[in-house]
């Protein structure tokens, strides 16, 4: 969890991913759209991926991945993420965050 | 001359029966009225006193034999045979068993083959006459059973053995006679009785077959109004038993319900109805729009394929097909020109959400492309590792459990789709007026009973 935390709050935008997670490239796909370069960490490539993913699990992510972090604030998974986008809060959060300026 | 041949067999006795086809009740010509009443309507009750007279009366037509007059007789019985054989038939098979029994029986009767040889022209005639009964009955036999068809043979076979058995004139061969007749009763008998079972069968295999029938027209009659019909009795087991077809009967129902709701709309709409009633209406139909989403997953869950293929779908809706349903950046553009007035915000609202969800959309589609290139390598891959056939079928098994995973992702692409189906239309309520969000409800729900019609059109279009 801490270094779920830690890595989160490194980058205004933070996404945790598997390589083989096609969901993950979706999203990730989104925020390139937008304008955002976050931060990816796989989990599969980590070697505390397990516990990571253990600990998001723990937030609610459901599935585990991707699990999307915004100014160090849990977000959520895909469809929260694209829930926010459509009625144009994530733009705003992202904005806030200045992951991107407009 | 006519009484005396017709009333060869026959006995003055009224209770008598005849046993030729000329003794016809009808008969004009020849036997007296009353007689012919008795003919139709007795039994035989005193088979001696018949026996006596008709042995009397046969022998007499055996001396006819020489005479002249029996080609008269011939001809005459002939030709009242042929007017009245319908008659006959019809009388011959409602008679009672005893009746031919008595006939056949009547004079001693043997079934010898071989006729002595003064009753060869009799057979000659006997012949003719039967072949005109046999042509006579042939037609029949489609119309009636094949009771009369017997008894005709019968019947004309005892022609031939009474003559030939008076001629031996053999009271002492009665009991096996007796035995024979009562062998040729029952199996007379028998016949009828296998006949009428057969019918009676027949008769059942029809009525089970329009049961059938009508039972296959209330079963589809009963899924398009969307009953769910089902072997076992549990909802939810059924549901992920077979959800292809429980999801086509679930999208059915759903459409009709859309339908019914629409068209309360649309008549609100018209009849300017106001703004709370069109906002209650609204809000159902937005809810009714959760509704196809939630069954969308859980049959998504049960089978991902069938949403995907959109066979749930008509065909000119499958040509505009993403991801197991409509594009909602297409929805929007539909709707873009329809919706005026609208505020500058509500102008900026809706530009925002078509590119939202037009970047959405681009973002699944692109995620999907992903699994499909990831999913084609994991199959193309061949076996790098060791050459071992073991080694070979652990690769195998490797590779069909990774692309059994990517798999497995798919529904989650169709949930994510139909969520940004589901949001774009919440946002777009947020945005627009009661009165906008009624008529642009009204807008899609136009354009799609379109598409519909479409491919009602495209399936029934004329083909060489």
């Amino acid at each position: 969890m801490d270094r779920v935390r830690d890595l989160a709050s490194k980058k205004a935008a933070v996404i945790f991913t598997k390589s083989s997670c096609c969901m993950c490239y979706s999203i990730k796909t989104l925020f390139y759209e937008l304008g955002a370069s976050p931060a990816i960490h796989e989990l599969d490539h980590d070697p505390s991926g397990r516990d990571m993913e253990w600990a998001l699990r723990g937030l609610g992510c459901d599935p585990s991945v991707p699990a999307v972090f915004i100014g160090g604030r849990f977000i959520g998974s895909a469809k929260d993420v694209i829930s926010l986008h459509v009625d144009g809060s994530l733009k705003q959060m992202l904005i806030d965050a200045k992951a991107i300026w407009f | 001359m006519g009484s005396r041949t017709v009333n060869i067999g026959i006995e003055n006795d009224k209770k008598a029966v005849t046993a030729m086809p000329s003794y016809v009740p009808s008969v004009p010509t020849s036997n007296p009225s009353t007689e012919a009443n008795t003919i139709r309507s007795s039994r035989i009750p005193d088979l001696g006193t018949l026996e006596q007279s008709l042995g009397f009366r046969i022998e007499d037509a055996v001396d006819l034999t020489r005479n002249p007059l029996f080609n008269q007789i011939k001809s005459s019985t002939q030709a009242i045979a042929d007017a009245q054989f319908g008659a006959i038939n019809k009388t011959l098979a409602s008679a009672d068993n005893n009746l031919s029994a008595a006939i056949v029986g009547s004079q001693t009767l043997t079934l010898k083959k071989d006729t002595p040889p003064n009753l060869v022209s009799i057979s000659a005639g006997r012949e003719n006459w039967g072949d005109s009964n046999m042509a006579d009955a042939s037609p029949r036999t489609d119309i009636s059973t094949d009771d009369t068809d017997e008894k005709n043979q019968t019947f004309e076979r005892g022609q031939t053995n009474a003559i030939v058995a008076s001629d031996s004139s053999d009271r002492s061969k009665d009991k096996t006679d007796q035995k024979t007749l009562r062998r040729l009763a029952q199996n007379r008998e028998a016949a009828r009785k296998s006949r009428l079972r057969k019918k009676a069968y027949v008769q059942q295999l029809e009525s089970s077959r329009l049961k059938l029938t009508q039972l296959e027209q209330e079963l589809q009659r009963a899924r398009q109004q969307g009953i769910f019909i089902s072997s076992s009795g549990d909802q939810s087991h059924s549901m992920s038993g077979n959800g292809a077809l429980a999801f086509d009967v679930e999208y059915a129902r759903w459409l009709e319900e859309h339908n019914r709701q629409i068209n309360e709309l649309r008549a609100a709409v018209n009849s300017h109805a106001g703004d709370t009633e069109l906002r209650t209406i609204v809000d159902n139909v937005t809810a009714h729009f959760d509704d196809i989403f939630r069954l969308k997953g859980i049959a998504a869950k049960a089978d991902v394929f069938h949403i995907l293929s959109g066979m749930w779908k008509t065909p000119a809706e499958r040509c505009f097909l993403w991801i197991g349903g409509f594009r909602s950046s297409e929805l929007l553009k539909l709707l873009a020109n329809q919706l005026e007035p609208l505020t500058e915000q509500q102008f900026m609202g809706f530009h925002n959400l078509q590119q939202s969800s037009q970047q959405a959309e681009d973002a699944l589609s692109q995620g999907m492309e992903a699994l499909q290139q990831s999913l084609a390598e994991t199959l193309a891959n061949g076996s790098p590792g060791p050459s071992g056939s073991s080694g070979n079928v652990a690769n195998y098994m490797g590779q069909m459990a990774m692309a059994m995973g990517k798999l497995g992702t798919l529904e989650g692409f169709v949930r994510q789709a139909d969520n940004l189906r589901q949001q774009t239309l919440q946002q777009m309520h947020r945005i627009l007026t009661t009165r906008q969000s009624a008529r642009a409800l009204l807008a899609i729900n136009d354009y799609f009973s379109r598409l519909r019609a479409l491919s009602s059109l495209w399936l029934a279009r004329p083909r060489e």
